[in-house]
């Protein structure tokens, strides 16, 4: 029996060391392909209960951090200003993932980023790794758009046309990070069907990921595109004065002037009081070929490379959609039929007229810093698109001076400064309208550019871009411009 | 010379006891120092007496069995000692529990030296063994005290108490094998008929194993417990052939494992599924390969040195407590960790099979290999299911799993294989004695 048994011996042995072999498989050799398995949620949880790094805002106020919890988490993230940043900071939540600048520079938050250089001291002393996101957003003018946006549904973005760094981007309705962060699951995915069931969509950040008909406030790319190509000067054509422009081959179809006025004259008196019909006529003249191409010049249909998560791009259709179709053409002259825009890139419209015709790549990020306050990464502005040349964009800013000191935008004047701005007002329904205003000032040496939209607003000769929106963004520009 | 040698033997055990107790305590310690889970501090007199306890099976050793083999005992204790830490690490409930289970299971380990003074009194004992086994892994069969826990129908509960009879039924079965086959073993060796240049026994002799196979495969069919099923049959197949020494039963014995294997594959929606969560787990990642799955992880997170004790996240795996304990082990110990649990078994084994070899009466020899190959056999079914080297089959990992009936039935196969080893030696003495 000795022969079986010494043989049984080599056969366990034989199993054992296949044990043994696998274990190695398993630990060492696909250990790190296991690690990063997409149904491996153990990184998930690392990552949760990983020290995180502060956001706070330019102007130092901390809108995102972690304190310790007496859970298996070790750490809870809060956001200390909860709806006011919500849509800027996301959230960072064990059961729904991340969204905004939580999801967008977690790498630099738990401190992936960050080691640049082997410190020797990281042997001796015992120090956290993490990144602290600095972002160029300031609290005080977060939290002037929030009140001047106050309740009403829309989207209030302004930025810096000279680098594209955000100053400040609010939407409302807006929700609680802090609800979804919580490590009370039942009351995080409570909190999470109750955003996800409202109508009114609070966990949409709006000012990036939504897109509405831009309405009038389109005509400043129609103008640029006009004045671009040649189709069009300040001086000529002079536009006929008329209530209504019959569209071609529309079978008598006519599109009108906003409250049934009478409007004409060279574009820029067109500009001034919004002409519809002279604005029609300038598209009809430009051909779907140029104004579709001066669209996509100014970053409709091109996702805007901004450092937030899943940002929407605008659309405009391309011009072979045109073809059978003369009366969308004109339609889409003035942002209506199916041209559609996300306030962040109407603001890059007039970011892009202020900053002599190029478009600086829009970002919310200022810096990281690592826990010792050192500089690891810090945004450099770098251009994303050029629309016009200087010359096109600087006789845009006037016409769009124009506009605000004597035209649809006066409500957005500042005293002692010239403000260049355009209105937009889009019919949603019979007695619906997206209002707009987008603007920049100083016109002669830009330091901000702000869109304003409010969703539907009733429709009435009161209600337009001009007189709801126009004073919001009177107001963030001027807290934004003082010293 | 019996005192001469079974003192160095208790000296030998004594030290390597000692090892175990502190490696037990160090990572008790680690446990408490690791981040995520903190022990309580009240576990720490059941972790007294964890070690108590194991200073109680050495000196009954001492007094039952002096000159038995020195290192079975502390490699129990050291398994025992790193599953305990693990349990309490992982379920503080269940580590006042299993420290039960460890006097339990101590306690049964020095009645059963106490009691079997020399190995070849239950050899006349067989066909009460044959009953016991049978009647025990049958038992969960019976109305009113069988129980179904997690699909399969291996508990039975009599008032409070529920307990896996099939635990102890394969060392009254290996008792019955022993003796049974060391009766035999000359009939079921000789060949009576010549086939195709083999040998064949008489089919009467064959006879035996066709009960085997039967009786295994109504474990498997009707309380669903394959683990115990393959460990029952692989037994068996083992002890017949180191028996006969005949390649002939290896073979058939196979063949019948494959026919049942298949039978069970086309018969069984949960065989099916264990195969598929083999040979793709991932397609069920999230339903019936979740534990498999989470068990890769967990071994894929500890690496080579692990996150240590008590910074892992192994409380993911489902049942990591009993079946998938070797799992927790991996996450937060590494392949160090799993590589020295294995050791561990591997040296036990040695030491078992040592035993088998130089004892000489062939009962007590056939059961030594036997209760060894439990050990063995049993580690690498429960392994390999949870390394995914060959399908889950939930049996326990002898002495670390969380559970009474595994950790009982194991210590008094322990003091069995001691018993053997401890007679091996009164029988060198009394030979030594005869020739002076």
């Amino acid at each position: 029996m000795n022969t079986q048994i010494r043989r049984l011996g080599i056969v366990l042995i034989v199993l054992f060391t296949a044990l043994f072999i696998q274990l190695n498989y398993l630990q060492v050799i696909e250990a790190n392909d296991l690690n990063n398995h997409p149904a491996n949620s153990r990184a998930v949880v690392r990552d949760f209960s990983q020290p995180r790094g502060v956001i706070q805002t330019a102007d130092g106020a901390v809108v995102a951090q972690s304190v310790p919890s007496n859970d298996a988490f070790k750490l809870q993230r809060q956001y200390p200003l909860g709806p006011l940043f919500a849509h800027v900071t996301g959230y960072f939540s064990f059961t729904y993932g991340s969204e905004g600048v939580e999801k967008e520079y977690n790498d630099a938050l738990t401190g992936k980023v960050s080691q640049g250089s082997f410190n020797p001291r990281d042997l001796l002393i015992d120090r956290e790794k993490t990144g602290n996101v600095t972002l160029t957003i300031s609290k005080s003018l977060q939290e002037l758009a929030s009140e001047q946006l106050g309740e009403r549904k829309g989207s209030v973005v302004a930025l810096d046309p000279r680098t594209g760094a955000i100053l400040a981007f609010v939407d409302y309705p807006t929700y609680d990070p802090n609800t979804l962060a919580s490590h009370n699951q039942d009351s995080v995915r409570a909190a999470w069907s109750e955003l996800n069931a409202d109508e009114d969509k609070p966990l949409l950040p709006r000012t990036y990921r939504e897109r509405y008909p831009p309405g009038s406030s389109f005509k400043v790319v129609t103008t640029a595109a006009g004045l671009a190509t040649g189709t069009a000067s300040p001086a000529q054509p002079v536009y006929p004065t008329m209530r209504e422009l019959l569209l071609p081959n529309a079978g008598g179809q006519t599109l009108q002037n906003f409250g049934g006025s009478t409007c004409g004259g060279p574009l820029p008196e067109a500009l001034r009081v919004s002409c519809n019909t002279a604005f029609a006529q300038l598209g009809l003249d430009l051909g779907a070929q140029k104004l579709s191409g001066a669209a996509s010049d100014f970053g409709f249909n091109k996702v805007p490379p901004i450092d937030m998560p899943y940002a929407a791009q605008s659309f405009f259709p391309a011009a072979g959609a045109f073809a059978r179709d003369q009366p969308g053409l004109a339609k889409s002259a003035i942002g209506q039929q199916d041209v559609s825009a996300t306030p962040m890139q109407m603001a890059l419209v007039a970011a892009g007229i202020a900053n002599n015709g190029v478009i600086m790549t829009p970002h919310v990020l200022g810096e990281v810093r690592d826990s010792d306050g050192a500089v690891v990464q810090r945004y450099e502005p770098k251009p994303w698109l050029t629309a016009v040349p200087p010359s096109v964009a600087q006789t845009t800013r006037d016409m769009m001076v124009g506009v605000v000191e004597r035209g649809s935008g006066t409500r957005a004047q500042i005293p002692g400064l010239a403000v260049a701005g355009k209105t937009g007002t889009a019919q949603t329904g019979l007695d619906k309208s997206h209002v707009w205003f987008v603007a920049f000032a100083p016109a002669d040496a830009p330091r901000v550019a702000v869109a304003v939209m409010l969703e539907d607003q009733p429709s009435t000769t009161e209600a337009t871009g001009g007189a709801l929106a126009a004073p919001i963004a009177q107001a963030v520009m001027r807290a934004a411009l003082a010293p | 010379m019996n005192t001469v040698v079974g003192a160095l033997r208790r000296n030998t055990e004594l030290g390597l006891m000692l090892m175990a107790g502190i490696l037990t305590a160090g990572a008790y310690t680690l446990a408490g120092l690791g981040r995520s889970a903190s022990l309580p501090a009240n576990l720490v007199p059941f972790l007294l007496v964890i070690l108590g306890l194991l200073a109680v099976a050495h000196v009954a050793t001492r007094r039952l069995a002096p000159s038995a083999d020195g290192i079975l005992l502390p490699l129990a204790g050291l398994l025992n000692g790193v599953g305990y830490v693990f349990i309490a690490r992982l379920d503080s409930d269940l580590a006042a529990l299993q420290a039960l289970w460890t006097a339990l299971g101590v306690g049964a380990f020095v009645a059963t030296l106490a009691l079997v003074r020399r190995a070849r009194d239950i050899e006349r004992l067989r066909y009460t063994f044959a009953l016991i086994g049978i009647g025990l892994l049958l038992m969960p069969l019976l109305p009113g005290i069988g129980q179904n826990i997690n699909g399969a129908r291996l508990w039975v509960r009599i008032g409070s108490v529920t307990f896996q009879p099939g635990e102890l039924a394969k060392i009254a079965l290996a008792v019955f094998f022993a003796s049974y086959l060391v009766e035999k073993q000359p009939l079921l060796a000789m060949g009576t008929r010549k086939v195709i240049g083999v040998w064949l026994p008489n089919v009467r002799h064959i006879g035996p194993i066709i009960l085997a196979w039967a009786f295994s495969l109504i474990v498997m069919f009707f309380e669903k417990d394959l683990g115990s099923s393959l460990l029952f049959f692989a037994l068996f197949i083992t002890m017949l052939w180191v028996a006969t020494a005949r390649n002939f039963y290896l073979g058939i014995g196979l063949f019948m494992f494959a026919a049942g294997a298949l039978i069970a594959w086309s018969t069984f929606a949960h065989v099916k599924t264990r195969i598929s969560i083999l040979t793709d787990p991932w397609s069920v990642a999230n339903g019936a390969g979740y534990q498999t799955v989470q068990a890769l992880f967990a071994f894929a997170a500890g690496g080579l040195t692990g996150t240590n004790i008590g910074q892992g996240n192994p409380q993911r795996i489902p049942a990591v407590s009993t079946d998938f304990i070797f799992a927790a082990i991996g996450e937060e110990l590494g392949l160090l960790g799993t590589a020295a649990v294995l050791m561990a078994f591997l040296l036990m084994v040695g030491a078992g099979l040592r035993i088998a070899m130089r004892v000489e009466p062939p009962f007590e020899k056939l059961l030594a290999a036997g209760l060894t190959a439990i050990i063995g056999l049993q580690t690498f079914i429960i392994l390999g299911g949870v390394t995914r080297l060959i399908p889950l089959t939930g049996i326990t990992l002898p002495f670390v799993s969380y559970g009474g009936s595994s950790l009982i039935s194991n210590y008094i196969l322990l003091a069995l294989l001691l018993r053997i080893s401890a007679d091996d030696h009164a029988r060198v003495q009394a030979q030594a004695q005869v020739m002076a």
